[in-house]
This record gives C-alpha cells, structure tokens and sequence, in this order.
C-alpha cells in the first residue's frame, strides 16, 4: 500500500512537471521499452535500440547456379569440368562452427552442425537456438566437415545415427560428404562414383586432417529474424583448382590420401553465402 | 486459494463419479460395476549400455507410452492366434524369437495356405528407426501402423479387424487387460496395435559378442578382428555405408537401396510406395545383428546362407536402372573377396549376434 502511494504520489510529480514551462533535460537512448538496451530514463530516441533475433542458415546447392533440388536426384544430367557426363544419386554433408561477426568485433558462436542431405528438406534448414542481436555485421563463418578437435570418433549421437562416421583405420572421426552418384565412363559405360571426403589417412597410424575453414566478409544488417544462405556449387568439387575426371578417380577414394587432399582443395571454392532475406 | 482449488477438484471428481454411477445404475442388463480408473505404471525402455553411449534416445510415441500393462497385453497378443481369421495364427506364427523374430522361411504361409512375397522380417531395436518407415518397403509410417496390417493381409492373418475385436472383446480376459493397459474395456484395432507396439519395442539387442568387445567386457578372435577390417575397408568389403559401424552400433542405416539382385526389377518395393520410379527395387537395409538366428536373407529369402550373401556382394552384382553407386564393384560382379577375407567377414557377422535376445525370457510366449 505504501509503494501504491509513492508511485501515485510519483505520478503526480511528473504530471505537475510536465505543465512546467521549463525545458525538460534531453536524455538520449533507446525509449522502447521492449529493446535490450531500454534505457528507462532516456526521452529521446537515438535509434540505438538493438533487439535479439533468431538465424536460420539456408543449405542451397547448384550446378555452376543453376539450383539442385531432391527432384535431380537420379534424372538431371551434369557435365563437369573434365567433360564427364554424370548423375548425383546422393549428396550429404556436414557444416559445423557457424559464427557470425559484429561491426563492433566480437562474435557469435553457434555450437550446432548440420548434416545436410539433399534427400531430406528438413535437414537443409538449421534455426540457430542462439539469439542474435540486431545491428550490423561484418562477416560469416563456418567449417567444411569437422575441426580436428570437433572430430572425435562416435561422439555425436545423430550421426552415429545417421551412419555417418569415417572408418577409425581411416582416422576416424565423420565423414564431411558422401556424394555418390554415375557418371559415363571413356567407353561410354555407366559407372559408379563415390565422392566421399573426410580425414587423409597418410600411412597406417598417421591421419591428416582435412576441414576446410570458411571465413567470408560480408556487410549486412541484422533488423529481423534472419536467414542466411550458405551455398554449395557443386562444379566446384571437380574443377577448381584441379580438374577432376571421374575416369582416373571415382571409387575407393576414402583411402586415397590424394584423392582426399585434392578434394579439400578444390573444396575451397565450393561453398559461398548467399541471399540474406529477413 | 489452493484449498479452494482442491475443493473444486474434488467437488468436480465426486460428481463425475455419481454421475457415473447414476448412468450405470439406469442400466438394467448390467451388473453395476462402477468403471474403476486404472492407471497404467510407466515403463521406460530399458537402454543396453551400447545404445545408450552410442545413440539418441528411443523414440517413442507420445500418445503411446510404454506401460508394465501395456507390453503385458502386447505380448499376450503377439503370442496369441486370436487375431488371425480362423484362430491357427499369430504374430509369432511368422516372428519367433527363436530365430530373431522372423522364420526360416522364404516366405511365411498364411492361414489359407497362400505364400507371401517378402521374407518376414526380424524384429529388434525398432526404437531406432529414426525415419519411421516400416516394412521391407517402408510403406508404414509407424510401428503402430504396421502391426494393422498383418491381421487383415489375405496371404497373412487374413481376418477382419471387425472380427478380431469382437473376438477379443468375447474374451474373458482381454477387455480387462485393455482397461489396465488403456482405461477401457472398449477394444479397438488402434489400442490392439498400440499394444503390440509397445511389446515389440521392448525387443532389444544389444549384447553380442562384439558388443561386449566394444564395452571392453570381451574378446574377439583374431578372425572375427579381421573380418571387421574388412568389413570396414572401402576397397574390400565396404559394408559401413549402409550396414553401421563400431559407432552406428544398429548395424543398419534403416535407409533404402538396391543392392544390386537383379538385372530385371519384378518387385519395386520402395518404388510401389512412392510412385518414383527411382526407387524401383529399393529395399531396407536389414541390421545385421543375429543373422545367425535369421536365415534366409534378402527381401524375398532368396539367400540361405550367410556364405550365397557374402557371395553376392563378392562376385554376384547385377546391374539394373536404380542400383546404389555404393554398389560401385558392379562392373566387375563386385568386390572380389578371396576364400580366406569371406571366412573371415562371415566370423566377424555372426559376432554380431545376440545369444541372449533369442533366450531372453521376457521375450517367450507364456499363453
């Protein structure tokens, strides 16, 4: 009851100091009170206010920009860049560390990592269970696959799950992509491919990772519930730095520590951000 | 406030019951015989240690959890020949537990005689099956959906399900085992499959002796050893892609693939469901745990022996429209393993069987 008093008593002391003449004292600051950065005694609004908003990461995938959807699957002819004409059956992947960075400096990091498979639309989106807040940002980040420390043998129940681990005389760990699929050999014979990619196996014991760190520096503004599009070209895989002719390497590339490396350098040009859409 | 609260509750409960009662007692064919409110006691899966390290949680439905009452009344009805047409066959007729819960069939016959077109299919660990697509063709979308079909399949059970409940609901047990289990004595085919589901998801294998090996309870034999390298390796036998792993201990990816059998499809099986007919002669992967119990093999039995398997993916590949690329050794009949790399695939499969699944006595018909 007392408390009611004050207040009341409070309210007419504002009410009488707003039919005084003088100047009223300007506080600059955020007036909205559902902002993070309310501040209760500012009176003018200097659009400082920031809000938190949830991301969502698109995974698209393209041959050279023309998009690829589940109905490719098995029906649409590719030709890469060594001329192999070539169907994709299957394409799974595995993108992890995704953060985001502030005009200010800082970052946001987001624990979860996607499995993506072209089959399943549900996997092609990820709602990140962080907040950002509102503002503008400077940069996107992510890995191809798993870091060298994230890569530890049956540690993610979903994907063991999802069968998804890489052999342990292999180096264990996951695989980064299964993208299986046939393609017409030189003799004009369907054959199998077996794009599959996770960590180098050197000789026996020895293992070399094989991630692949994106950082992009992209200018934008987060004012709403975003989503992001991370992209994957898949042309990329066989073209760029090496071109990749499925005649001399289509199976049995898991044990290929060539094979594994060069599809972790022509693995850099292969995934860009897209559309940020809010 | 609160005790107000707890009047009007109890106040709504008192009324509800006379009201019941009163209903009742209008009644003159019936015994008054208030219905008593039966709560079920919860029974979680019981997780074997591999699972539990190794995977996400069993899935089970929310609108049908797992009940001491509920598997109890599954089981019974698993066990029971009441449900098929003229009373010769249950679950069990075609689901042992003795071989994993499927036959030694090809092909299981149905209580008039006529022979199905699939190999019936083991029963274990279907608390794993992420996508929810049961059958060989993965036509059910839940547990619960596939146990409906089976009863009014004319090459199976071949019954109605009018006539099965009126069967059941005639019983002088079961509709008090459905008021445990559910709260009713009103038997419908949907509480029937709910229960079977329940039981059947209590169907789990997890204690082989490669299990033990990975919980550091046991040993393997150097051959079982070798067989799992080759298992594991890329360039021989390549069986992880769709058959798990040391760490995807279901030893299925529970996906669907054409592995290769035929050059001509005659049963589409994936394809009849979706219409696709990129998923023409597409089967489920089966687990590969007790295949010492499940002879014979494949979607259609076409294998008895672990030994004509392990032989087709060695040299007997065919090629068709709709085969995996994982299937890559195609071209050549496959992955050309010697004598000594099949004996030893073939010792390390058969350590993936579970000797105390089969003998489990919570799992035996007690009818």
């Amino acid at each position: 009851m007392k408390q009611i008093t004050i207040l009341f008593i409070f309210i007419l002391t504002i009410v009488g100091c707003s039919n005084n003449d003088e100047p009223e004292t300007e506080i600059v600051g955020c007036t909205d009170p559902t902002a993070l950065n309310y501040n209760p005694a500012a009176n003018t609004d200097d659009g400082s206010c920031t809000y938190e908003k949830n991301i969502t990461i698109s995974f698209t995938q393209n041959w050279d920009g023309n998009e690829i959807s589940a109905a490719d699957l098995n029906t649409t002819e590719f030709v890469n860049e060594a001329g192999n004409l070539l169907t994709i059956a299957r394409l799974r992947y595995l993108i992890s560390r995704i953060a985001l960075k502030k005009d200010d400096g800082s970052t946001i990091n987001f624990e979860e990592y996607n499995l993506v498979d072209l089959s399943n639309n549900d996997s092609r989106t990820l709602t990140l269970s962080t907040p950002v807040t509102t503002g503008e940002y400077t940069g996107i980040s992510f890995i191809y696959g798993f870091s060298e420390e994230d890569n530890i043998s049956g540690e993610y129940r979903d994907l063991n799950d999802a069968d998804w681990n890489w052999p342990t005389m292999l180096g264990g760990g996951y695989h980064f992509l299964q993208l299986d699929g046939t393609f017409n050999d030189s003799n004009g014979n369907i054959q199998p491919y077996n794009f599959h990619n996770g960590t180098a196996r050197v000789s026996d014991g020895i293992f070399e990772q094989n991630f692949i760190a994106f950082d992009f520096d992209v200018d934008f503004t987060i004012s709403d519930n975003a989503t992001i599009e991370i992209n994957m070209n898949i042309s990329e895989w066989f073209k760029n730095p090496l071109t990749w002719d499925l005649n001399d390497r289509s199976t049995d590339l898991m044990m290929n520590y060539d094979a594994q490396k060069d599809m972790q350098r022509n693995g850099k040009s292969v995934f860009s951000v897209g559309e940020i859409l809010q | 406030m609160m005790s107000w609260r707890k009047y009007t509750i109890k106040f709504a409960l008192t009324f509800c019951v006379l009201g019941g009662l009163f209903a009742c007692s209008s009644n003159d064919s019936e015994i008054l015989e208030p219905e008593e409110v039966y709560t079920p006691t919860p029974k979680p899966l019981d997780v074997p240690p591999i699972l539990e390290r190794l995977l996400p949680p069993p899935s089970v439905p929310v609108d049908n959890p797992q009940t001491v009452e509920g598997i109890a009344l599954g089981k019974k009805l698993f066990f029971d020949p009441i449900l098929s047409g003229d009373g010769t066959q249950s679950c069990a007729s075609c689901h042992k537990p003795d071989n994993g819960f499927t036959d030694n069939n090809r092909f299981s016959t149905g209580i008039d005689g006529i022979e199905g077109t699939r190999n019936s299919m083991p029963i274990f660990n279907l608390a794993w099956n992420r996508d929810n697509k049961f059958f060989w063709d993965g036509r059910a979308t839940s547990l619960e959906i596939q146990a409906l079909e089976p009863v009014t399949n004319p090459v199976e059970m071949h019954n109605s399900w009018e006539n099965a409940i009126s069967s059941l609901q005639n019983h002088p047990q079961y509709p008090t085992l459905y008021q445990e289990a559910f709260g009713t004595k009103t038997i419908t085919k949907e509480l029937t499959a709910k229960a079977i589901a329940q039981f059947e998801r209590t169907l789990i294998s997890a204690n082989s002796p490669f299990d033990k090996y990975l919980l550091g309870e046991g040993t393997l034999t150097e051959q079982e050893l070798r067989g799992f390298q080759i298992f594991m390796d890329e360039s021989r036998g390549d069986c992880f892609h769709c058959h798990g792993n040391d760490n995807s201990p279901l030893w299925t990816d529970n996906k669907f693939h054409n592995n290769g059998l035929d050059a001509i499809i005659t049963d589409k099986g994936l394809g009849n469901v979706t219409g696709d007919p990129n998923h023409d002669g597409l089967f489920k992967s089966p687990s590969l745990r007790n295949l010492a119990y499940t002879a014979p093999y494949m979607h259609d039995g076409r294998f008895e022996t672990l030994d004509e398997v392990i032989n087709h993916y060695s040299e007997g590949l065919v090629y068709s429209r709709t085969i995996d690329p994982l299937m890559k050794a195609v071209s050549r009949g496959g992955v050309q393993l010697s004598p000594s790399e099949k004996a030893d695939l073939k010792a390390f499969l058969l350590s993936l069987s579970d000797p105390s699944f089969i003998a489990n006595p919570d799992f035996q018909n007690i009818n």
